[in-house]
C-alpha cells in the first residue's frame, strides 16, 4: 500500500474511533471496545473496498455490508457519517430517544444501513441471504460481514457458515473480529470458539489471517477474497479490542461500559495527538 | 347432495405458490428439508431454479429469507408452524419484523391435526407469537382454495406475512371465485342467536354445528376470521352487537389466538360474554387427526355444545 492512502486511511480509522468516542460519551451507554477494534476494517471497506454511494444509498447494484456483530454500531455510524451518508452531528444523539442512530443498526431509519442486525448470529444468515440474492439473479455486488469472536459461540452462526460454503458463496467475505474478549472475560475462558480458523475450513470456507489493525493486511485480505472462486472467505482478523484509546486496549470492562467525563476528555486527547501526527 | 372433496391447506400452499408464479415469476420459496411435507416440493419440481432448499436449519433460513427480502427479492420460507414461529420466533422478530421485511412465511402441520407424531410437533401456539410481533400479517385459511388466494394476496401485502396451513384434508368449502379479501371477515351463515367466530379448519366445523343448532332452533351466525391479524374488528363488535353472546373456534391455544384476539376487541369496544372453543392450555399428543379433534373439543359436536351454553348465558 502506498504511504499516501495508507496515511489517508490512518486518519479515517482515527476519525471514526473520535466519533465513537463521541457517540458512546454523549449516550452514556454503548459498547466502545469492540468499536474500536474494528476501525481500520470499516475504514478500509468504506474508504477502498465497497462500491457505494451515499447519495444512493439504496442502489440495487451496490456492494453489501452487514455489521452481524451490531453492538458495535457505533463504529459503523462514524464510517457512515465520514463517508457522507449524514451528517457527523447524528452521532452525539446516538441511542436518544426518536434520533436515527439506534442503539444498535436499524436499516429502516439510517441511510447506509443494509440490515438490521444486534441480535447475534443473525447478521450472517442475512449476509448469505444477500450473496445468494445476487448469484440468483446474475449480479456482481459482493457482500461483506463482520462477526465477533465471541458471536461464534451462537449456533446460527454454524448453520449459516454451512450454508454458504455448501452454497459456493464466493460473493460472500466474513470478517471474525477477533479480539479475545467477550462480556464475562477472555472467549478462551468463557467458551473457546478455537479452533477458528479450522471450523470454518471444514464448513468449505477459504480462510485468510491477519492483523485486523494492519490496513496493509487488511487490503491483501479483500484483494485475495475476491479472487477466490468457490468458496465463500472468513478473514480471521486478530485485533486489539479498545485499540487507540490506552486505558481501554486488552480491557474486558469496556466492552460495554461509556467513559465518563474525565476518562472521555484522557481518550479525546489520545486520539487528537495521534491524528495531529498523522495529518503532521 | 354432492360429494366433499377434501383437501389439505398445504396443498392450497403449493396451487398458490404455482398461481403466483404465473402471475410473477420472480419470487423464490425456501424450505428446510421439508419439501414432500410442506408440499413446496411440488413448486420446487416445477420450478427448481427458484427454489432453495436451506437444510434442517431454520434459524438460518429466516436469516436467508431476510437477506433476499432487503435485495429486492419476494421469499417464501416454508417448514412447519413448530419450527418456525416456534423454533424461529427471534429470528423471525428480529431480521423479518423489526425492519419490516417481505417475507412471506409458510407454515405448515399448524395445530393438533398434525396427529400421529405428538405434541413435538403440534404447534398450537404460532398464531399467538407471530401476533406480538409488530406489522407482522397472520393469515389462517379454512381450506384449500383460500389457502392458494391468501398465497397470491399475500405477495401485494407490505412487510411479513405468517400464512398457517394444515397437513390434514379438510373439506373444500369455497368455489374457484371465491373472491379473498385480506383482512375482512367472511360472513359464511347469517344468525342472530349466538355468533361464531372460526378460523382454520374450524370453520367448516362452525358450519357443520350451526346445522346441528338450526335443527334445534338455534341460528348461529357463522364469521370466518382468516386473517387473525390485523383482526376484523368492525365484524367482531357487530356480532357482538346484533348476537349478544360470541363463541370463538380455533385449533390453537385459548390462550393468545383467535379467541383471545376476540376477547381483546370486545372488552375495550363491545363488552359480551365470549366463550372459547381451542386447545385448553394443554400439550397435544399422538393419535389420528380426527381422533384428537374430537378428543380435544375441537369438532362440530364441541362448537355446537359450546354455542348452546352461550345462547344460555343470554
Amino acid at each position: 500500500m502506498e504511504d499516501a492512502k495508507r496515511r489517508e486511511l490512518q486518519i479515517l480509522a482515527c476519525k471514526i474511533r473520535m466519533g465513537i468516542i463521541e457517540g458512546v460519551y454523549n449516550a452514556k451507554s454503548g459498547h466502545p471496545g469492540g468499536s474500536l477494534s474494528i476501525a481500520e476494517l470499516l475504514a478500509y471497506l468504506y474508504g477502498c473496498e465497497l462500491r457505494v454511494d451515499p447519495k444512493d444509498p439504496k442502489n440495487p447494484g451496490r456492494d453489501r455490508f452487514i455489521l452481524s456483530k451490531g453492538h458495535a454500531a457505533p463504529a459503523l455510524y462514524a464510517a457512515l457519517a465520514l463517508k457522507g451518508y449524514f451528517p457527523l452531528d447524528e452521532i452525539k444523539y446516538l441511542r436518544k430517544p426518536g434520533k436515527m442512530l439506534q442503539g444498535h443498526p436499524d436499516m429502516k431509519g439510517t441511510p447506509g444501513v443494509d440490515m438490521s442486525t444486534g441480535s447475534l448470529g443473525q447478521g450472517i444468515s442475512a449476509a448469505c441471504g444477500m450473496a445468494l440474492s445476487a448469484k440468483l439473479s446474475n449480479e456482481s455486488y459482493r457482500v461483506y460481514t463482520i462477526l465477533g469472536d465471541g458471536e461464534l459461540e451462537e449456533g446460527q452462526v454454524w448453520e449459516a457458515a454451512m450454508f454458504a460454503g455448501f452454497k459456493k458463496l464466493d460473493n460472500l467475505c466474513a470478517v471474525v473480529d477477533h479480539n479475545g474478549l467477550q462480556i464475562d472475560g477472555a472467549i478462551e475462558q468463557v467458551m473457546s470458539p478455537q479452533p477458528i480458523d479450522k471450523k470454518f475450513t471444514a464448513f468449505n470456507w477459504h480462510v485468510i489471517k491477519i492483523n485486523g489493525n494492519s490496513l496493509d493486511e487488511i487490503e491483501k485480505a479483500f484483494a485475495e477474497a475476491k479472487n477466490t472462486h468457490g468458496k465463500p472467505t472468513a478473514i480471521i482478523a486478530q485485533t486489539v479490542k479498545g485499540k487507540g484509546v490506552s486505558y481501554m486496549e486488552n480491557q474486558v470492562g469496556w466492552h460495554g461500559t461509556a467513559p465518563n467525563a474525565e476518562q472521555y476528555a484522557k481518550a479525546v486527547e489520545e486520539l487528537n495527538r495521534e491524528l495531529a501526527v498523522l495529518e503532521a | 347432495m354432492a360429494e366433499t372433496i377434501k383437501k389439505a391447506t398445504r396443498d392450497g400452499y403449493a396451487d398458490g405458490l404455482l398461481a403466483l408464479y404465473e402471475i410473477r415469476g420472480d419470487m423464490v420459496v425456501l424450505d428446510a428439508d421439508l419439501a414432500a411435507a410442506t408440499k413446496t416440493g411440488v413448486f420446487k419440481k416445477a420450478h427448481p431454479e427458484q427454489f432453495v432448499d436451506c437444510g434442517i436449519a431454520e434459524s438460518n433460513m429466516m436469516g436467508v429469507a431476510a437477506g433476499l427480502a432487503a435485495t429486492g427479492k419476494l421469499v417464501f420460507a416454508s417448514s412447519f408452524a413448530m419450527f418456525t414461529a416456534g423454533r424461529a420466533f427471534e429470528q423471525i422478530r428480529n431480521s423479518i419484523g423489526y425492519p419490516h421485511l417481505s417475507v412471506k412465511i409458510g407454515a405448515t402441520h399448524g395445530g393438533i391435526s398434525v396427529g400421529e407424531d405428538g405434541a413435538t410437533h403440534q404447534c398450537n401456539e404460532d398464531i399467538a407469537l407471530m401476533r406480538t410481533i409488530p406489522g407482522m400479517t397472520i393469515i389462517n385459511p379454512a381450506d384449500a382454495v383460500e389457502a392458494k388466494k391468501a398465497v397470491v394476496a399475500a405477495a401485494e401485502i407490505d412487510g411479513p406475512v405468517y400464512m398457517r396451513f394444515g397437513r390434514l384434508a379438510v373439506p373444500v368449502i369455497f368455489g374457484e371465485d371465491y373472491q379473498f379479501v385480506p383482512g375482512k371477515a367472511v360472513n359464511m351463515r347469517e344468525g342472530k342467536d349466538v355468533a361464531i367466530i372460526a378460523t382454520g379448519l374450524l370453520v367448516n366445523e362452525a358450519l357443520t354445528a350451526a346445522d346441528i343448532l338450526k335443527r334445534e332452533g338455534i341460528h348461529a351466525r357463522v364469521i370466518n376470521m382468516h386473517t387473525i391479524k390485523p383482526l376484523d374488528k368492525e365484524a367482531v363488535v357487530q356480532a357482538a352487537k346484533e348476537c349478544g353472546v360470541v363463541v370463538t373456534a380455533e385449533e390453537h391455544s385459548i390462550i393468545g389466538g383467535l379467541g383471545a384476539a376476540v376477547c381483546e376487541v370486545l372488552a375495550e369496544e363491545s363488552p359480551c360474554r365470549v366463550l372459547r372453543v381451542g386447545v385448553q392450555d394443554t400439550f397435544g399428543m399422538s393419535g389420528s387427526a380426527v381422533e384428537l379433534l374430537s378428543r380435544f373439543g375441537l369438532d362440530a359436536a364441541s362448537v355446537a355444545e359450546k354455542a348452546r351454553q352461550a345462547v344460555k348465558l343470554k
